[in-house]
């Protein structure tokens, strides 16, 4: 039934989707004068996380460089894509479904690529802005969009996933239609990429709880203005980072109104999953492999920040170099190793 | 008569439970025991003031109920007093015993859908309440795997009260069957079906000893599972990104410094925690 259904081709796990579609593609094969391939195959269920790539795109022989190797028929792929009739008898052509199917990879892979162009990224955030991608199934996420991602670049290997901006979590589609999409035609990179070009749709990475103590935010390096509690109004200072105020609700397992404690085998083990530090700055207090800098350090730092801050007189220079310039420190420290002499006479002179 | 009466209503089976479970929609419940249901004690403060019509949806409930005597508004208000009422036992059976062993079937069974977080891999999930007063939140499932929330994927689900599970059902049934807990990796043996059903092995085992004899086969502690918890790292072009990377690193921190405190106090006790 398959093969008597053109042009519509699919693999034989979007069977069911076929035949749901039948009378379209019907339709379709009627209508071909006014409906490209590509609008008639992001208009199939199940693909409308594609978007439409520009023909432009797909005609610059340097966009397609490397995929004539990874797809089969190549050529008559790329020629149903842009709706070009076939020049040669087409008897060599063992099956025709053989070539729907390569224009179907064909399509995806430039796909991949088109995405993670300036238009491309346009189209997309034009999508994602209507909700064609769904919202976050996480309740404290409260529905925030999401945006299809793959876990890998080669075709065959994941199909399509989803991305919370908010959570920064990866769900699989509510919908089986969506099973049979590869994740490889959206790629790995389109997602993190399309929340550096639009910040603004990212949620920021800490989180003010509403009931955090004001002392706490007082300490903090952020000027005044820039840390009411309540974390509505934060705005981030890495300006490539989310700039969305972050949804950082935590769920707190519940007994009769007791929280589990985590002492229980039962207790909580999960929650750093979704915790978010308070203010930007504590993302700093981990070192690279993740662990918290020792206590005493932080302690000290926090001293020294609140010394520095007050603008408490002789010392208050050393502190900005220590904080805000790390290279700075570090070569300051090799002058003091390296050139202990040069170093001693400095500060016999300063004395 | 009575009975009569009964049988004409019920087409599709004989009584006014076995009625309500088989209607779409709600599949989330499980069958409260008819006993449970006769024993006043367990209605305590369930009364005319909380539910509406309230004897008469009791008896609609227990299928004791003339419906030929009554006009068809009453009927649709005591139908809906009833679906209602037994929301509210619903969410007190299964906190009992015999209510969890009862869900612990249908979580088996993953009747309440499963994790759509992909590194939970298919984990089957449980329904929650976020409040036990009626007409607050809708149901959510909770995931035992990376222990957070989620919508029912369904419109259907997605409108029942989350009173008639509320807030304590999921963790109750973790406390009464420890062994069920879910790793928070992969899953060892590919399907999450084999881990239930290796869980469910054990819990039969430690059924038979109770207190300090438990902790022979199902008293692993968990203090140390988060370690195995997979987590998605965004990449552009292979390469991590600045502030995910951050926060990822300090979640990382956060999970290790509960690891270690989790592992202190079991030190300290000189035994796994219970």
């Amino acid at each position: 039934m398959a093969s008597s259904a053109p042009p519509v081709e699919l693999d034989p796990d979007e069977l069911e989707e076929e035949e749901a579609f039948d009378s379209s593609s019907q339709a379709s094969s009627t209508a071909t004068s006014t409906l490209t391939w590509i609008n008639w195959y992001t208009s199939l269920p199940g693909h409308d996380y594609f978007c439409d790539v520009h023909e432009d795109f797909i005609e610059d022989d340097f966009n397609l460089t490397g995929l004539q190797a990874m797809v089969p028929f190549f050529k008559e792929a790329l020629e149903m894509i842009l709706d070009v009739e076939p020049e040669e008898d087409s008897s060599k052509i063992p099956d025709v479904s053989i070539v729907e199917s390569s224009a179907e990879l064909l399509y995806g892979l430039v796909h991949q690529r088109f995405i993670l162009t300036k238009v491309g990224l346009s189209c997309m955030v034009e999508k994602y802005e209507a909700g064609h991608f769904g919202a976050c199934p996480r309740v404290f996420c409260h529905a925030t969009p999401v945006l299809p991602c793959g876990r890998a670049d080669m075709p065959g290997i994941d199909t399509v996933k989803l991305y919370c901006p908010n959570c920064g979590d990866i769900y699989t589609p509510p919908s089986s239609k969506y099973a049979s999409v590869d994740g490889a035609f959206f790629g790995t990179t389109f997602s993190p990429l399309f929340f550096q070009q639009y910040p603004e749709l990212l949620s920021a990475p800490f989180f003010a709880t509403s009931n955090t103590n004001p002392q706490a935010s007082s300490s903090s390096r952020v000027s005044p203005s820039e840390s009411p509690v309540g974390g509505v109004t934060l705005t981030n200072p890495n300006t490539f980072g989310g700039q969305k105020p972050a949804l950082g609700k935590v769920y707190v397992p519940r007994i009769y109104g007791f929280k589990v404690s985590e002492r229980a085998r039962s207790g909580p083990r999960m929650k750093w999953l979704r915790e978010r530090p308070e203010r930007f700055d504590d993302l700093d207090k981990v070192d690279w492999k993740g662990r918290f800098i020792s206590d005493t350090n932080i302690s000290d730092e926090k001293d020294d920040l609140m010394l520095g801050g007050g603008g408490a007189g002789k010392t208050k220079g050393r502190l900005f170099d220590d904080e805000d310039d790390e290279v700075d420190e570090e070569e300051s420290e090799e002058e003091e190793e390296g050139g202990a002499g040069a170093g001693q006479t400095i500060a016999s002179q300063a004395a | 008569m009575e009975d009569l009466s009964t049988g004409s209503e019920s087409d599709y089976s004989n009584s006014w439970i076995s009625w309500f479970l088989s209607t779409k929609g709600n599949e989330y419940f499980a069958e409260v025991d008819e006993d449970y249901i006769l024993d006043r004690f367990n209605l305590t403060g369930l009364n005319g003031e909380v539910v509406q019509e309230y004897s008469r949806a009791l008896n609609l409930i227990t299928d004791n109920l003339d419906e030929e005597s009554l006009d068809e508004d009453v009927r649709e208000a005591v139908e809906t007093s009833a679906r209602f009422l037994y929301g509210l036992i619903h969410a007190r059976y299964i906190v009992t015993s015999r209510g969890l062993s009862k869900m612990l079937e249908k979580y088996r069974k993953a009747d309440f859908g499963r994790c759509p977080r992909v590194y939970c891999y298919q984990q089957p999930l449980l329904p929650v309440g976020l409040s036990d007063i009626p007409y607050q939140k809708a149901v959510k499932l909770y995931c035992p795997r990376c222990e957070d929330i989620y919508s029912p994927k369904s419109n259907r689900h997605g409108s029942i009260d989350g009173a008639y599970f509320g807030t304590t059902f999921p963790h109750m049934l973790f406390m009464v069957y420890p062994q069920m807990i879910p790793g928070k990796g992969q899953p060892v043996g590919s399907s999450s079906v084999a881990d239930v059903n290796r869980s469910l092995a054990n819990q039969q085992k430690d059924n038979n000893g109770a207190g300090p004899s438990s902790l022979g086969s199902g008293g692993i502690s968990t203090s140390s599972v988060a370690v195995k918890a997979e987590r998605y790292e965004p990449r552009i072009f292979g390469f991590k990104v600045n502030e995910d990377a951050k926060l990822h690193r300090w979640r990382t921190a956060k999970r290790d410094a509960q690891i270690a405190r989790l592992e202190n106090l079991e030190k300290e006790q000189g035994q796994p925690n219970l």
